[in-house]
This record gives structure tokens, C-alpha cells and sequence, in this order.
């Protein structure tokens, strides 16, 4: 029996050859098959989480209300250390010094990810912006929202907190932050369905133990993780509800 | 229980108001006219059960409302209810959570130094097996405009409530 593991589209390519390394140590360990699939977008994440075909993702905080609750998921880990932020910018040489001095119309890039973009618009809103008064311009990445900055295609950018810091020295010189959130909750999680249900405690045990040998300490870093922490089911109702809190948009 | 706020905790010069609290009761406020402005980027989150009585609060919580931790797990949420709110603000929220519906809104409250910050909150019932076990509540920084409105907007409504 084969089942599949697929990673939040939200992950840097860097990344790609650590989670097929972390499948092969998934698979030695539960002694059963995984097969990793990785999605190009999140219509394809969410078509495959709808159609069942996912038993273990590492999921983006937006998409985790779904799989709790309409699909039955466990979130048996978190990333140790730091929760998801973001922040916005704009280019060094902008007049624009705080959210509040940008106008309606403000062209905002951004890049697909639901839970930064949620963020980010959550940042916005002090200017009273919002996707109604705004002009969104969409980045396949990060690099991209640098970019349309840099190149004044847009008034703003939001960005993943972790990603931000992530560009390159000469690139974050050249634009100024305005705001970084400080929501301190918001997280990633493994998450694993209910056909591999009997497999949970110990998927867990492994994932925790993992920063105790140096073997599979290396396999975290390379995926830039100090290691994974056990969760308890509450904190992850509490950011579910604190997602739907923020998702809120009254007509 | 919710204790009267203490003149020793308060910071300047205050006006003494006795609000009465839903559930609650009688209580003295003290209030100055010193404004903390909302922090940048930051959340301001809590739960309550059923009945508003505070379970979980976050950091930007405590800072910003000016208690301990250990003073607001228990109390009554209203415990941040300041006199220039309107009753019927909060007979709206409750009505509205108690339907199982979200509600959102723009709040002054108060802190236990007597001084105010304005929040754009959301509130939104908690369910757990298809029953309402509690309420979490997401406070961030307001567009200023609107807090604009909501002053004279409340203080009209301060007015109605007085006058009825």
C-alpha cells in the first residue's frame, strides 16, 4: 500500500531535493510506502485535498481549517522555533514611509500564498485598504515582488517574513520594510489523514527524534528546519479559529 | 467577581464612572484622556467561554490592557469596558456570536492605568462538535478614519441610551 505526500506550494524550489530526501527517511522509518507529489499551485493542492488523495502534507496555515475539519486531519508537528509572519515593503527610494501614507489604488504585488497575502491585506488595513481599493499584481515568488518594487510596477509589496529576509543582501538594501506583523501563532504543520491513522504516534515520535541524530539532522537542514515540535490538537483548533477570525470580511 | 479599578493603579488626572456590567454588575472605572496608540503589526487575541469570562489571552494582550496575565484568566471580558462604549455595541456582539454568526466592529477600551486604545475587533464563535464552547476575539490596529466615525457616531448613540 502506497500512500501520498505532498508539501504546501508555498515552499521554496531550493527546497525540492530535501523533501525527496525526507520521503526516502519517511518511508525507511514508517517501513511503508509514500509517494511525494508536489503541486505547481494551490488550485491543485486544494483539488487533490478535495478528490482525498493526500495522507500526509505539510501544510500552509490557511489550508489547515480544511483539513481538520472537513477532512479529518492531525497535526502531529510543528516547525521548532519562529511562527509564520509578514511583513510589507516598499522600494528604498519610495516617499512612502508608512502603510497609512499609501493611497487607494495602490498597486500591492504579492505572490498566491492565502495565508500571507491574509496577513499582509490584515497590515494594509490601518490605510484603509483592502482587495476592494487596492490593484493586486500577482508574483510567481518572492524574487518577483522584489522586483515589481524595484522596477515600480507596484506601490507595495507583501512578503513572506522568512522569505524577506531570505533575498539577497543587495536586493533587501534596496527597499525599506514598513511594518512586520507580530501575530506570533500562525504556523505550519505535518499534518496526516485519517487512512494512515494507525501510523500517527509513531510518524510523530520519529519526527520529533529527528534532531538528535546527525543523520537526520542533516535531512532538516536541508529544508532550513532546526526540527519539529509535537502538537497539541487545542493550539491547532486555536489557529484555526484565529485564521477564520482574520478571514472575516463583512459584505 | 470584577473589583472596582484601583485610584493607585491610575496614571493623571481621572473621571470616576459606574458601569453597570452585564452578568457582572456594578463597577467603578477610572478614566483619563491619555490614548496608547495600537502597536504596528500586532494582534491582540483572546478566548472567553460561554459566559465572557477570559480563558486564554495573548502577550500583545496583556501589554497592551496594562494587567497581569493572572488578573484577566477568569475574569470577565468586560473588564476592558469603557464608559464611552455604547450598551448596545455589545448587546449587538453578543446577539450576534450567540447566533453562531461573526461580529465585527471598531472599540475603545479601557486599561487598567485609566487610559484607552481603539481596536477594529472581530469576534467569532468557537465550535467544537457542532456546539459553541467559547469565543475567540482578534483585535487589530483600525483605520483611523473609522475610529473618527465611531467617536461621534458613539457618542450619538451614548446620548439615546441616556435619554431613554
Amino acid at each position: 500500500m502506497s500512500y501520498t505526500f505532498t508539501v504546501s506550494p508555498d515552499f521554496s524550489p531550493d527546497y525540492i531535493a530535501g523533501w525527496f530526501v525526507f520521503n526516502t527517511w519517511l518511508q525507511r522509518t514508517l517501513e511503508t510506502g509514500f509517494h511525494l507529489e508536489l503541486m505547481d499551485d494551490f488550485d491543485s493542492l486544494h483539488n487533490a485535498i478535495r478528490q482525498d488523495r493526500i495522507d500526509l502534507v505539510y501544510a500552509n496555515p490557511y489550508d489547515a481549517a480544511m483539513l481538520v475539519r472537513e477532512k479529518g486531519f492531525t497535526a502531529l508537528v510543528k516547525p521548532r522555533g519562529g511562527a509564520d509572519e509578514a511583513l510589507i515593503a516598499v522600494a528604498a527610494e519610495s516617499e512612502t514611509r508608512a502603510v497609512e501614507d499609501l493611497p487607494e489604488g495602490a498597486r500591492i504585488a504579492a505572490t498566491d500564498d492565502p495565508d500571507v497575502q491574509l496577513m499582509g491585506m490584515i497590515l494594509l488595513e490601518p490605510a484603509g485598504l483592502g482587495k476592494d481599493n487596492t490593484v493586486r499584481v500577482e508574483c510567481d515568488n518572492y524574487v518577483l515582488v522584489a522586483k515589481r518594487l524595484l522596477t515600480g510596477e507596484s506601490d507595495a509589496g507583501i512578503f513572506l517574513t522568512k522569505a524577506f529576509d531570505e533575498l539577497s543582501r543587495p536586493v533587501r538594501e534596496r527597499l525599506k520594510v514598513l511594518v512586520r506583523s507580530d501575530i506570533q501563532v500562525i504556523h505550519h504543520y505535518l499534518m496526516a489523514g485519517p487512512r494512515i491513522a494507525d501510523l500517527h504516534p509513531k510518524l510523530q515520535k520519529a519526527l520529533v527524534n529527528m534532531g538528535e541524530a546527525p543523520k537526520t539532522v542533516r535531512i532538516l537542514e536541508q529544508l532550513k528546519l532546526p526540527g519539529w515540535d509535537p502538537v497539541d490538537p487545542e493550539e491547532v483548533e486555536f489557529m484555526i479559529d484565529l485564521m477564520e477570525t482574520l478571514k472575516f470580511s463583512p459584505a | 467577581m470584577l473589583q472596582d479599578m484601583d485610584p493607585a493603579d491610575v496614571k493623571g488626572e481621572y473621571r470616576e464612572y459606574t458601569l453597570e456590567l452585564y452578568g457582572v454588575g456594578p463597577r467603578k472605572v477610572l478614566v483619563t484622556d491619555e490614548e496608547v496608540p495600537y502597536p504596528d503589526g500586532r494582534l491582540i487575541v483572546s478566548r472567553t467561554d460561554t459566559d465572557g469570562i477570559i480563558t486564554h489571552v495573548n502577550r500583545s494582550f496583556v501589554v497592551m490592557s496594562g494587567y497581569e496575565e493572572e488578573e484577566l484568566i477568569g475574569a470577565p471580558h468586560s473588564i476592558l469596558r469603557h464608559p464611552d462604549m455604547p450598551k448596545a455595541a455589545f448587546r449587538d456582539l453578543w446577539a450576534t456570536v450567540q447566533r453562531g454568526d461573526i461580529w465585527q466592529g471598531y472599540v475603545k477600551n479601557l486599561r487598567k492605568d485609566g487610559a484607552y486604545y481603539w481596536v477594529k475587533a472581530t469576534v467569532i464563535p468557537n465550535i467544537r462538535g457542532g456546539q459553541v464552547v467559547g469565543y475567540t476575539s482578534v483585535r487589530r490596529k483600525p483605520d483611523r478614519r473609522k475610529v473618527e466615525e465611531c467617536i461621534d457616531l458613539y457618542a450619538r448613540m451614548r446620548q439615546e441610551e441616556a435619554a431613554t
